[in-house]
């Protein structure tokens, strides 16, 4: 596959897959980077050193600052995959120097939580 | 997306530090939204101006920005955590106060209006028809897609400092294509500020950039203010347009059942400790209406009204405070319902409002219960 690269980088890990959106400012730790909405199906799993896989953003435009926390508390997750980009995980990703790539439905239907991975989010593949 | 050569240098980093990552931000929102270029906007308004929601990191990177950096245009910014003017009375800390101060420097330095309000549309003369700017605070780019005929997307805090920081942003979405594909249809009659505030949430959580909304002929300031404020909270959605929409968009009714489960999402408690007007912040029009609608009376408890500090001012003068300061309300600007410390879960357990999204960041911020209830509501039941 070849996903759309929002943000450059390479990195390694392990998948962390949710189905459900993220509301960066309302449901992410950002010293932790633990989920802590329990509404959310990710709650008390932390986004630190992962392959975070999610639709896309929600919620508040400070989001962003959410994302860049994370980065500058050594929480943030090694990359993100997302099927929708908003401007929020776009514009944090960048600022925090998060690899970013966008999948189409048939590539996250593939991408399989707790898989270990290699994204090189230069050429866009995932190995 | 394609770049002029001056862009690419500076995203090279040839203008320096500052100037990089604020191409590196515009690449990436401009990738994001497939955008073919940059054009220049007119106006900038940031979010994350508040302590409580950006923190040490979100401080430490603004003083840091400030040493270099200066806004190219217009840039005005959202509410901070408290009232400076009135520190005593509350819990804040010193560690906030001084952090908060210090986030204050930082914007005054690179050069913003310090505005610290979620409604610039209502205290800043507004563009012509059709201007570019970029709006981080989602209330007010719904209102300037929506009222103000201006054109922006629904920025994020670092989209919009980009965009400040340049005078730029890609040219996409809602720049360009802004046409509905959903219709909401309003089934509900005689609807007050809360139903529009609901009905904002339901859009926003179905529609996609833009929609339409039949079956609403005219709204006042305060419904319209509720609309925007609860779509801007529950999705992506950053324009609204009153008619019937095309007949190949998708229709969808939002009737008596669809509001009573948002309402059921919202509205949890039967009661308050204490009173907050204003999410969105108060403009003058409201503040006129409440102190008419108060003469008279006074509140039986706490009410916290939020306004900026310039129709604070103007209030003032026009003797609209005073009315209200005699019925008992704690007049506080610079600061908003949404995500102030000034409301804690260690003091109150529950808040009336009659604000959609100030029931949203009460609950899942301030960790409190709501009890949802409209202005007359508020003032026929919580008043002498």
């Amino acid at each position: 596959m070849t996903l759309k690269v929002i943000v450059k980088g390479k990195t390694q890990g392990k998948i962390l897959k949710t189905n459900m959106p993220i509301n960066f400012l309302g449901s992410v730790d950002k010293k932790t980077g633990i989920i802590n909405d329990n509404r959310h199906d990710l709650t008390g799993k932390s986004l630190k050193d992962t392959i975070l896989v999610f639709p896309h953003g929600v919620g508040s435009s400070v989001g962003a600052y959410t994302i860049y926390s994370l980065k500058s508390n050594n929480s943030a997750p090694l990359a993100m995959i997302c099927k929708k980009v908003d401007l929020t995980v776009a514009s944090g990703c960048a600022l925090a120097n998060i690899p970013l790539v966008i999948a189409t439905e048939q590539e996250y239907d593939q991408l399989e939580d707790g898989k270990q991975v290699t994204l090189d989010a230069e050429s866009g593949k995932i190995l | 997306m394609e770049l002029t050569k001056e862009e690419e240098l500076a995203l090279k980093g040839e203008y320096g530090e500052t100037l990089e990552t604020a191409y590196r931000i515009l690449v990436a929102t401009g990738e994001a939204t497939n955008a073919e270029k940059l054009v220049p906007i007119k106006w900038a308004h940031l979010s994350g101006a508040n302590y409580n929601t950006i923190g040490d990191a979100g401080e430490e990177f603004l003083s840091k920005l400030s040493q270099s950096a200066k806004v190219k245009v217009m840039t005005t910014v959202n509410p901070i955590g408290f009232d400076f003017e009135k520190i005593s009375g509350y819990k804040i800390s010193d560690e906030f106060i001084k952090k908060q101060q210090s986030i204050v420097q930082s914007y005054q330095k690179i050069g913003i209006t310090p505005s610290f309000s979620c409604i610039p549309y209502e205290i800043f003369d507004l563009p012509q028809k059709g201007t570019q700017v970029s709006f981080a605070e989602s209330n007010a780019a719904i209102y300037a897609n929506s009222i103000a005929n201006l054109k922006t997307n629904k920025e994020s805090s670092f989209s919009a400092l980009a965009s400040a920081l340049t005078g730029k942003s890609p040219y996409s979405d809602l720049r360009i294509n802004d046409k509905p594909n959903l219709t909401i249809r309003m089934k509900l009659e005689r609807p007050d500020e809360m139903t529009f505030g609901m009905l904002g949430y339901f859009a926003g959580k179905i529609a996609d950039n833009s929609v339409s909304i039949s079956g609403v002929s005219e709204m006042d300031k305060r419904s319209c203010k509720s609309l925007c404020g609860g779509m801007g909270t529950s999705g992506r959605c950053g324009k609204f347009v009153l008619g019937e929409g095309t007949s190949d968009s998708e229709k969808v009714d939002f009737d008596k059942k669809e509001m009573q489960k948002i309402y059921d999402e919202l509205n949890t408690s039967d009661r308050g400790d204490l009173i907050t007007l204003g999410s969105p912040q108060l403009g003058l029009e409201e503040m006129s209406s409440l102190s008419s609608m108060l003469k008279g009376r006074s509140f039986k408890k706490r009410c916290m009204v939020f306004c900026p500090r310039a129709v604070q001012e103007q209030a003032r003068k026009l003797g609209y405070t005073n009315g209200l300061e005699h019925a008992g309300c704690e007049i506080l600007s610079d600061c908003c319902t949404c995500l102030t410390p000034l409301i804690g879960k260690d003091d109150v357990d529950s808040v009336t409002t009659n604000s959609i999204k100030g029931a949203y960041y009460l609950r899942n911020s301030n960790g409190v219960s709501v009890n949802l209830k409209s202005l007359p509501q508020i003032i026929k039941d919580e008043t002498k």
